[in-house]
């Protein structure tokens, strides 16, 4: 294999990386807060997608309208989520909670078919990301550099919220103890409602930057990069921000890897996230930067 | 309630049962779509009492089901397809020479299927089964994903993506019915045992389990590979019962059908189980309507079209799990003691709210 074509993969691998990480940041914020996994989150990037084509191909509205609109509907859409499936079950146990969940991204795929058929529509283009650059034998797309870049970007904000602001602090309060944070006055509603709306702010950017990518979109195109990046936000350390990202970006470099150094291992390439996900929890359940929790009794 | 009474009522609920199987099977009562349904029914029934001992009499919670199931209707096809026409469905790639020779009846072949998912589960679950609910929940449906993955990567045996047509169907509602109750009373069987005692203790509460004295490998372990196996006995009813499947049919979101079947029924009741499954499936069927299009007079209501009757069934399920957490049993059984009761119930509860009123405090009960 010629250096170029390495060079190729591995660009191309850490633009898929960036977009796991991204998605991924979405479900490890949510874990940490309520510990549960958000099975409809990839139904949130899902829509994220059909609300793109409906703004633009269906309004008709230009790019620099349409994207703050998307960014706006998912939001609003990951929060009344939040409120409708997963607020009423605040205090029941943690298996309703995730059949809630089942439930809610359920409803959401079903949505999307009934609203926009189970055919696969074509993502409206946005001139400026898929744009082709060429350099020496390298050529790529502008979105595959512009990924990387937004993910740190936004990795360094998310930090900084978490890090520096008064709703961060809030929000590692209520990680660390439900209960206790709630006793000290902290408005867990609005916590929890903040978390579900970053995060499926940060799946609608992923959302856009995917759609540049592969520019398909079907009801159940959220699927397999919604469990995907579950499994790197576990392979990172569920829970850490910045594991996430650690995950996605292994998963999301190594899986076309694999694909180009052995090309017979093709029809295995989604069970391979599964089969590193099943390693890691049994080599290592708290993930890669996961810190070791004890049972409580 | 006397014994003899319940034997009675029991016995002759039973007839009742089999005359009517008798008759819809004979054709002599509804019609083969009715039978459809009724045979879809049971099979649901079988993988959905096996969800519901690892979810709910053991506190694990498991979403292998499909994968599961996968296995038993692959066992099936690939074993009891006759001979003449391999040729014409393996005709991309053909079949392993060894597996065309090895032609079996039905039940060794659904009975091999069994018995590789449960050597499976067993496998997965050493490993596995020490994770907690969400760790849990994500691997055993990854590694569902990674069989029906692995199904479709081996062309020689199971025909790749293309699937495998002209599986031999079951057409008696006996056998279907026959192995289902034969399931689901041995998974009872089991329940109501000393294991099954020990799997609700583990529900409950883990440490205290192990504290005295269950041994939770062994206990997971059993639950989760006999849910296996009847999960793959399921799977190789259903694969005769469409008669041709691929391994699309087994993606994941199969398994969301029993976990909702499950949890309306009741986390933790055979009975309830199985009634939801036979109330779901029927429900699916009676919800068709609204795919299709409605006319009132001569104006065409603008909702109905295909797929809403899929958006009203996850609202029905969001709803049931939201405001009906408990499912249609709970954790009860059906009894004859319970119908009994719950008649008298009626009378009794009225004489209490009297009581009540008569005494301002109230009464204990």
């Amino acid at each position: 294999m010629s250096s170029g074509i390495f060079i190729q993969h591995l660009i191309n691998g850490l633009s898929l990386g960036s977009l796991y990480a991204l998605i991924a940041i979405g479900y490890t914020m949510v874990y940490g807060i309520l510990l549960l996994i958000n099975f409809a989150h990839g139904d949130v990037f899902m829509m994220a997608g059909y609300f793109m084509m409906v703004t633009m191909a269906g309004m008709g509205l230009p790019v620099y309208l349409s994207i703050p609109l998307v960014l706006l509907m998912t939001v609003l859409l990951g929060m009344l989520l939040e409120r409708s499936a997963y607020k009423p079950l605040r205090d029941a146990p943690r298996m309703s909670i995730m059949i809630s969940a089942i439930g809610a991204s359920y409803l959401l795929e079903n949505l999307a078919i009934y609203i926009f058929t189970g055919v696969p529509k074509g993502y409206p283009n946005i001139p400026f990301l898929t744009k082709v650059v060429q350099f020496g034998s390298v050529s790529f797309q502008l979105v595959t550099v512009v990924t990387p870049i937004i993910t740190v970007f936004l990795l360094l904000a998310l930090m900084f919220l978490v890090h520096r602001t008064k709703m961060g602090m809030a929000m590692r309060a209520v990680s660390k103890d439900y209960e206790t944070a709630r006793l000290m006055g902290i408005k867990i509603n609005r916590v929890i409602s903040t978390t579900f709306g970053i995060g499926s702010f940060l799946a609608a950017i992923g959302s856009i930057l995917w759609g540049a990518k592969y520019p398909s979109i079907f009801p159940l195109v959220g699927v397999m990069p919604g469990l995907k990046c579950f499994i790197a936000a576990v392979f990172g350390g569920i829970g850490n921000i910045p594991g996430a990202v650690l995950g996605g970006l292994i998963l999301g470099i190594t899986e076309p890897m694999l694909i180009a150094f052995f090309p017979k291992m093709t029809g295995y390439r989604d069970a391979f996230a599964f089969a590193l996900l099943i390693i890691m929890l049994i080599v290592k359940p708290t993930g890669l930067l996961g810190e070791k929790t004890t049972d409580k009794v | 309630m006397d014994k003899k009474i319940k034997f009675l009522c029991t016995v002759c609920l039973v007839a009742v049962a089999v005359i009517f199987l008798f008759a819809v099977d004979r054709g002599h009562l509804g019609s083969p779509y009715v039978k459809r349904i009724l045979n879809l029914s049971a099979i649901y029934a079988i993988v959905s009492v096996s969800m519901n001992l690892v979810n709910g009499f053991t506190g694990l919670f498991s979403l292998g089901q499909s994968g599961f199931m996968a296995i038993g209707a692959f066992s099936v096809a690939v074993f009891t397809i006759p001979k003449a026409s391999i040729k014409s469905i393996f005709y991309v790639e053909p079949m392993a020479p060894w597996l065309v020779e090895m032609r079996l009846p039905f039940v060794a072949a659904i009975l091999i299927g069994g018995l590789i998912a449960a050597v499976l589960a067993l496998l997965i679950g050493y490993p596995v089964l020490r994770l907690k609910s969400d760790y849990l929940a994500i691997a055993t449906l990854g590694f569902s994903e990674i069989i029906r993955i692995v199904l479709t990567n081996m062309p020689t045996i199971t025909n790749g993506a293309f699937g495998i047509k002209r599986i031999p169907p079951i057409t008696s509602m006996f056998t279907v019915f026959g192995i289902a109750a034969l399931c689901i009373g041995i998974m009872m069987l089991l329940i109501n045992s000393s294991y099954g005692r020990a799997f609700k203790a583990i529900r409950e509460d883990n440490v205290a389990a192990e504290a005295m004295g269950i041994n939770l490998t062994l206990h997971k372990e059993l639950a989760f590979s006999v849910s296996a196996f009847f999960s793959a006995i399921a799977g190789g009813l259903y694969a005769s019962f469409l008669t041709t499947i691929d391994p699309k049919q087994f993606y994941f979101t199969l398994t969301y059908n029993f976990l909702l079947i499950v949890v309306l029924g009741g986390m933790g009741s055979v009975t309830g189980t199985v009634l939801a499954s036979f109330v779901i499936t029927y429900g699916l069927e009676w919800l068709r309507f609204f795919d299709s299009p409605l006319m009132i007079g001569n104006i065409p209501v603008p909702l109905f079209r295909p797929g809403l009757r899929m958006v009203i069934f996850s609202i029905l399920l969001m709803l049931v799990v939201l405001f009906f957490r408990k499912g249609i049993m709970g954790t009860k059984e059906f009894s004859w003691d319970g119908i009994y009761f719950w008649f008298k119930d009626k009378k009794y509860r009225g004489l209490l709210k009297r009581k009540a009123g008569r005494k301002a405090g109230g009464s204990g009960a």
